[in-house]
């Protein structure tokens, strides 16, 4: 059939005969192989952080500041808002050594140097696209246009989720602003919509529709459902219909979701230590409140939690967007969240199942972005070819620094690791063949890595 | 879906066969486990050998070959499927599992039988298959449909179900064809209608209904991926609605579906198009446009190319294109070279991922363009009257000129005491009073002058435009020619209207008129190409006299860098001065009458022609006729299908991996050729590609259509993988009443009406849907159709359903897209707008889901949990699974909460006076049929739960009946109103309501 041995059980339990199925699609299902990580925590910074600033450490781009690019690097490339001959541009940050492994790491993130023991920083990333929507959907779903299952929709679909009375896959959105691939950077193409990510949020309904009508309560609500069910039950004896019994189950998960997703999203009965570790505030809709949902969403048994966080296209367009200030501001919103929840997770024993994942859909130049170069503001473009992405807990090693960039940065000079063999990595730390996890569609059997991916076995403890 | 497949080998493999069949039993094993390396494609083919056709498999190679036929011991395919040696074991370890013992002997008698190929069912053309004669003693065979379903079911030792109740059976069908649920009065004419053809007569008028095109609509706007927005990451508004409107037009009228085709198509490349055919072309410029700063427009171009064939195929040959966009596909024959043959094909159009969406056209709409032919022809009647009037008397002609010359010296030169440019440039006022431009230019300039006058009773406007050596071409424009939009004269609040427009000099198409016309667009304007250097001037002549101490003067200039140069400004009050007299008619006329040559009596005879007083009257008449055609705005635009002239054509290429950037070699339009050719001798362009599609001897598109239809009927394709009719697609269950559909189909001249109706004419259809144990367990997914079909409602029926029951639903067809009420989210789209809206008001607010703004990035929320699609990408099939999060829509989601309260308030005004009765007809609006007795008992008591805790807390009722519907009717019950909202909440959820049945 074509089909590893977990899809066809998968598909036994959900597909097709989810109505006959009892239960529902998320049950939690063990994967095909032993695996460290459990659930997925996934901090994507929306825009692409500027990486030779904060992670990749380039001293002789430092020497050959303000020099003009070498052709060599730039001949037939295209880049999104720079032409001609720019200039490179070294860092003005401060960088230093952190953790018994050394990881290199700059001051505009002082919080993580903390946790450098825990960091698996790749500093040879690579990828296909350099704008953000086709980019962001490629590191999302193996493809860069939409359609496709995301990496949390795999996840859900291969392993369902721990807890039934919140969704699996669980999507926190922050600075105001969606993704850049919208609603299909967490959707599920065209495997069931059960496996999608569902937005929940701090103010408002956690979750749409969640919270009663006014004029409604919670007794007037459970005698309501019991009429639901007893009408329900009738009508499926009468009509020999076993798929109502399904419809019936739903709603009772509906119901404890009613109560379960308001308590979960409210952080409020954290300890004031915890709140000001994280730098988290009861009421606001920040990145530091996401990091700490995420917790609290891991700890409760969700399968994937996915966080979106605006504001890291670091062009130079304004001073929010100098690599100096402006990098320090934005980090400081980030750093210490993150920080905190690797501790968190940590010291309640869930950091070794737990993957996270941090990094934008791709890098920056090691030049000045030529649009802005004549302003005061520092910027760079965007870039595909060589950047960095930091994973933690799960299965991957801490303290780990893996693959490198040349000396100014433009290309992968040892161990490269593509988008696809990230998410085949990935995709092995939760137990699954990447090749095997597939789903068929239009005669086709489809996967997250597509037609590519290589595991790498180098990020594995 | 796997499970399916696993479903349908167990259920319709007869245990004995007399013969095996290649299509049946050998490809789909071939095509799982061998085709991958063995199969077309040839660049990942191993050991060269390809199993995918007769000669390739019998192909001897170092002294063996795969297969022999009839004989087992030679053929080395037997071998390696059966050995247990790793290194030869076939499929290799790791790449699919072993054939079980089953399978290899079904290679076995194959080899045996001769291993014969066919070519894949679907790429053979149908025929129409023989009827079955059946006699069914218990059973109506209404049509052929029941004739193959039965005969069937009887191989299997099965029958079929009794005919459903006349309640369940107007839903169903009211349902299907037009996707709302029948009225309470629709239900109990048709129950009480004894003719024997009363469904007939209801299948008639529900395929007549308006509703029935909005229906239809949405599954195909599914496949024509239509949204009001552009997708990627800013995802902007598009207008392209008129499209969606052409859809439900056409199915409502129904057009038959090779029409459909074409002008979707190709409708551009008909000869002369309607403005109709045009907008049929949006189907393939609902392609996504991306317009994130630093995007390559040609990467973005190619995107949507792929796009538009791999939709065609999906749409119309239910075939998957889109591997062979990176490789010859692994499958089916269709190799990587001829998917860019058919890229060729779209790659003409000239539309390149551009913001603007061009290019676009501006719709007129049907009451529009009738009101414009209209005018046109009282315009052109008007204007022959025209040539009548230029009849003169001599008599009058002196008198005329004799008033000519006493007023030709009568106009006012103003001066004026403020002047500004919008570009900024400066005014300097010669001694002459004429003013010169200087310094600062852009592309469109707008002047505007303040002046002073003493006249009272001003009639009449004159513009000098004077030649200036130091132009370009010597002026009268800042480089030589301009072009005056629009002039616009005020005094004080009171707007001067003019009546009429004369000059000394028109260029060709920028006449006089077209600077009073009402339109300031670029191209309607006076200008005076063709001589310039020379002084020209304009007079307008004034509707009313204008009276007013300062007057201002905005003259409109939009013609890219056409601004005037030199002018100057007078004014008059007397009627004579009306018309423009230029320095040749002044001179004719200080000459006597005598001294005058032909010509020049001919040129005062024409300008009398044009400026007496009775023909000045006229042609009012008929500017004013032609400022009411300016005037008339188009309804809407939509972007279309338009090709690029033969010289820009561009080149195809094969893309090397699919890659836009890596060109192999260039190819030249076609289609695969497994399914045969263009038509010989017209061009290979998109129309010829239209026509193909919809020939009869294409052997996919009427199954795949007809399949279509049947799944949205049945619940389930006769070919479950609707999206997929080549090798790694499901068999049909029913070949021969596919192809009978097919050819029917075709036959009957594509009548789609037609056909629904025969499909909702059969008895199969009419079946209950009742299941048994026995029967859920052998056959979930009711693919013999042994019983009547049972579906979830699609997320729009849902809406529409509570809409409809409850009375909110508005009838109000077409037009730009409606925002029903949505939770404010508080987020932007990426580099875009926000994504919450305003909702609409008045009947808006409550339209048919079909009409509810479509954005990618952010679709509606309600309807998205429901499963419907973003349509970023050509859907066939929507996922149809249940989650907890469609409870909590259908019970919280306000929408649906005020069609409670809307439902509450019709049991009480319309249900009758007892609680009992009430709840009944609430029960019969929903559900269309009236409740049992244990069913009438639960709902009272939930009444009674329900109605006692509202009055216990009268403001908790409050809220329930009122929020957000508004306050309560005058003299109803707060509490009774509360009560019946929570009834109404809870007959909204019930799964009879939600499904189809």
């Amino acid at each position: 059939m074509g089909l590893g041995g977990v899809a066809l059980a998968d598909m036994l339990a959900t597909d097709v005969h989810a109505l006959e199925a009892p239960g529902n699609p998320l049950l939690p299902k063990l994967p095909p192989f032993a695996a460290k990580a459990k659930r997925v925590i996934y901090l994507h910074l929306t825009g692409s952080p500027p990486h030779l600033d904060m992670w990749d450490h380039k001293p002789e781009l430092v020497k050959r500041d303000g020099q003009e690019c070498p052709d060599e690097y730039i001949k037939g490339k295209k880049f999104a808002f720079t032409s001609g001959t720019p200039k490179l541009m070294g860092s003005p940050r401060k960088f230093a050594q952190y953790g018994k492994n050394g990881i290199w790491m700059s001051d505009a993130i002082p919080h993580l140097h903390e946790v450098a023991d825990d960091l698996c920083v790749i500093n040879s990333m690579t990828t296909d696209h350099f704008n953000h929507a086709p980019a962001e959907l490629f590191v999302h779903t193996g493809f860069q246009q939409p359609g496709r299952p995301t990496f949390g929709a795999w996840t859900t679909y291969g392993l369902g989720s721990e807890n039934q009375n919140l969704p699996g896959y669980v999507v926190l959105i922050s600075s105001g602003v969606q993704p850049n691939g919208g609603k299909s950077s967490f959707g599920s193409g065209f495997i069931p919509s059960v496996y999608q990510g569902v937005q929940c949020r701090s103010k408002g309904d956690p979750v749409l529709y969640v919270t009663d009508p006014p004029g409604m309560n919670r007794s007037l609500r459970r005698s309501s459902l019991d009429a639901l069910r007893d009408l329900n039950e009738a009508a499926s004896k009468e009509f020999a219909h076993p798929e109502t019994l399904t419809r019936m189950a739903q709603y009772e998960l509906a119901f404890r979701m009613q109560m379960s997703v308001p308590e979960v999203m409210d952080i409020s009965k954290e300890s004031p230590k915890t709140l000001e570790a994280y730098g988290a505030q009861p009421g606001a809709s920040s990145f530091a409140n996401n990091c700490l949902l995420a917790r609290r969403l891991a700890e409760d048994g969700v399968r994937f939690v996915q966080l979106f966080d605006w504001g890291w296209d670091f062009h130079g367009t304004n001073p929010k967007e100098d690599i100096r200030d402006g990098l320090t501001t934005k980090c400081a919103t980030m750093d210490k969240p993150v920080a905190a929840l690797i501790k968190d997770l940590k010291e309640r024993g869930l950091l070794d199942d737990t993957l996270i994942i941090l990094g934008g859909e791709f890098g920056r130049t090691p030049f000045r972005e030529g649009r802005t170069s004549k302003g005061k503001v520092l910027g760079r473009d965007h870039f595909p070819d060589c950047y960095t992405m930091l994973m933690a807990g799960g299965g991957v090693k801490g303290g780990y620094t893996h693959g490198a960039s040349d000396d100014l940065g433009f290309s992968v000079a040892r161990d490269k690791v593509h988008v696809h063999d990230l998410q085949a990595t990935w995709m092995h730390l939760l137990g699954f063949d990447h090749e095997k996890l597939t789903y068929r569609f239009q005669g086709r059997d489809y996967r997250l890595t597509d037609v590519h991916g290589k595991v790498v076995k180098d990020l594995l403890m | 879906m796997i499970l399916r497949s696993f479903f349908v080998l167990f259920l319709f493999l007869p245990a004995a066969r007399a013969k095996v069949s290649f299509n049946d039993d050998i490809r789909p094993l071939l095509s799982n486990s061998c085709y991958r390396c063995h199969g077309p494609d040839e660049e990942d083919r191993k050991g060269k050998l390809r199993l995918d056709t007769r000669e390739g498999a019998l192909h001897e190679r170092k002294g063996f070959a795969a297969i022999v036929p009839n004989n087992l011991e030679d053929s080395e395919l037997i071998f390696r499927i059966v050995t247990d040696d790793e290194d030869e074991a076939m499929p290799p370890p790791g790449k699919g599992d072993r054939f079980t013992k089953e399978q290899i002997e079904l290679f076995k008698q194959w080899i045996k039988e001769g291993a014969n190929y066919e070519v894949h069912w679907s790429y053979e053309k149908p025929v129409r298959p023989e009827v079955p004669v059946v006699a069914s003693p218990q059973w109506k065979v209404s049509n052929a449909i029941d004739a193959f379903i039965y005969d069937r079911l009887k191989k299997e030792g099965l029958t079929p179900s009794e005919g459903t109740d006349r309640y369940t059976l107007i839903r169903r069908v009211s349902l299907d064809l037009t996707g709302l649920p029948p009225t309470v009065e629709e239900v109990e004419a048709f129950v009480a209608d004894k003719r024997l053809d009363a469904y007939a007569r209801l299948v008639d008028r529900l395929l007549a209904k308006p509703a029935f095109g909005e229906h239809w609509t949405r599954g195909w706007l599914d496949l024509a991926r239509y949204a009001d927005s552009a997708g990627y990451a800013d995802d902007p508004e598009r207008t392209i609605w008129a499209y969606r409107d052409w859809v439900i037009r056409a199915f409502n009228a129904n057009m038959p579906f090779d029409q459909f085709t074409i002008e979707q198509i190709a409708g551009d490349l008909l000869e002369t198009p309607t403005e109709d055919q045009l907008i049929a072309t949006a189907f393939h410029r609902n392609t996504k446009t991306n317009n994130e700063g630093g995007t390559s427009d040609e990467e973005f171009r190619n995107a949507a190319v792929v796009d538009r064939v791999n939709t065609t195929m999906a749409t119309w040959m239910g075939t998957t294109a889109a591997c062979a966009q990176c490789h010859t596909h692994k499958y089916d024959p269709i190799t990587h070279e001829e998917y860019f043959q058919m890229f060729a094909i779209f790659n003409q159009s000239e539309d390149a991922d551009r913001r603007n969406e061009a290019p676009i056209i501006q719709v007129v709409g049907q009451e529009n363009a009738k009101h414009r032919a209209e005018l046109e022809a009282m315009i052109a009647a008007l204007e022959k009257e025209t040539l009548v009037l230029k009849n003169h008397d001599p008599d009058v002609l002196e008198k005329w000129e004799s008033d000519l010359k006493a007023s030709a010296g009568t106009w006012q030169v103003l001066e004026p005491t403020k002047m500004t440019a919008s570009s900024g440039a400066t005014f300097k006022m010669g001694s002459d009073s004429s003013i010169l431009m200087s310094g600062k230019t852009a592309a469109t300039d707008d002047y505007t002058i303040i002046a002073a006058s003493k006249l009272k009773n001003i009639t009449a406007l004159k513009i000098e435009a004077l030649a200036y050596d130091e132009f370009g071409s010597g002026g009268p424009g800042r480089t030589g020619n301009f072009v005056i939009n629009e002039i616009e004269l005020s005094a004080g609040k009171t707007k001067a209207s003019f009546s009429n427009a004369t000059s000394t000099y028109d260029q060709s198409s920028f006449e006089a008129f077209a600077a009073i016309d009402g339109n300031a667009g670029q191209d309607s304007g006076w200008a005076v190409g063709g001589a310039l250097g020379q002084d020209h001037h304009i007079v307008l002549e004034l509707d009313e006299p204008l009276a007013g101490s300062e007057l201002s003067l905005k003259l409109l200039q939009r013609y890219p860098n056409h601004a005037l140069g030199r002018f100057r400004i007078s004014v008059a009050d007397s009627a004579g001065a009306s018309v423009a007299l230029s320095a040749a008619i002044i001179d004719i006329l200080k000459k006597d009458s005598s001294k005058r040559s032909a010509a020049e009596k001919a040129s005062l005879t024409s300008l009398y022609a044009n400026s007496n007083s009775e023909a000045t009257a006229h042609i009012k008449k008929i500017n004013d006729l032609k400022k009411q055609l300016v005037a008339l705005k188009p309804l809407t635009s939509v972007p279309v299908m338009r090709d690029l002239p033969e010289a820009k054509h561009r080149k195809t290429h094969i893309q090397l991996r699919g890659s836009y950037l890596s060109l192999g070699e260039e190819v030249s339009a076609g289609i695969p050729k497994i399914f045969g050719d263009l038509t010989e001798g017209i061009d290979r362009d998109r129309l010829a590609m239209a026509k193909w599609l919809v020939r009869k001897d294409n052997p996919l598109t009427a199954r795949v259509v007809a399949n279509r239809f049947w799944e949205s009927l049945f619940g389930v394709g006769i070919v479950l993988t609707s999206e997929e009719f080549g090798s790694q697609g499901e068999r049909p269950s029913h070949p021969e009443l596919l192809d009978w559909l097919a050819i029917e189909f075709m036959e009957g001249e594509w009548d789609v009406k037609r056909f629904l109706k025969i499909l909702v004419m059969s008895s199969a259809y009419q079946q209950s849907s009742h299941v048994s144990d026995e029967m859920a367990a052998r056959d979930p997914d009711n693919r013999l159709v042994a019983r009547g079909p049972r579906i979830r409602l699609t997320a729009e029926m849902i809406r529409d359903q509570a809409l409809a029951v409850s009375g909110l639903l508005s009838s109000k067809m077409h037009g730009a897209p409606v925002r029903p009420p949505q939770p404010n989210l508080g987020l932007k789209a990426a580099f875009g707008g926000g994504t919450d809206w305003k909702t609409s008001a008045g009947e808006d607010k409550f339209r048919r889901g079909i009409y509810t703004s479509w954005r990618r990035s952010s679709p509606y929320p309600s309807m998205a949990t429901f499963g419907a699609p973003n349509r970023e990408v050509c859907t066939v099939r929507r996922g149809t699974t249940n989650t907890p999060l469609q409870a909590l829509v259908t019970l919280n989601d306000p929408v649906y909460i005020e069609a409670a309260q809307a439902l509450a308030r019709r049991m009480m005004g319309e249900g009758g006076a007892t609680t009992g009765e009430r709840l009944e007809y609430g029960f019969r609006l929903c559900l269309s049929r009236k409740p049992n007795r244990p069913e009438a008992a639960r709902l009272l008591a939930l009444f009674g739960e329900a109605h006692s805790t509202y009055a216990a807390d009268s403001e908790l009722a409050k809220q329930m009946a009122t929020i957000p519907i508004g306050p309560v009717p005058s003299g109803a019950d707060v509490v009774d109103l509360a009560t019946l909202t929570v009834i109404g909440n809870i007959m909204l959820n019930l799964d009879e309501v939600l499904m189809k049945r």
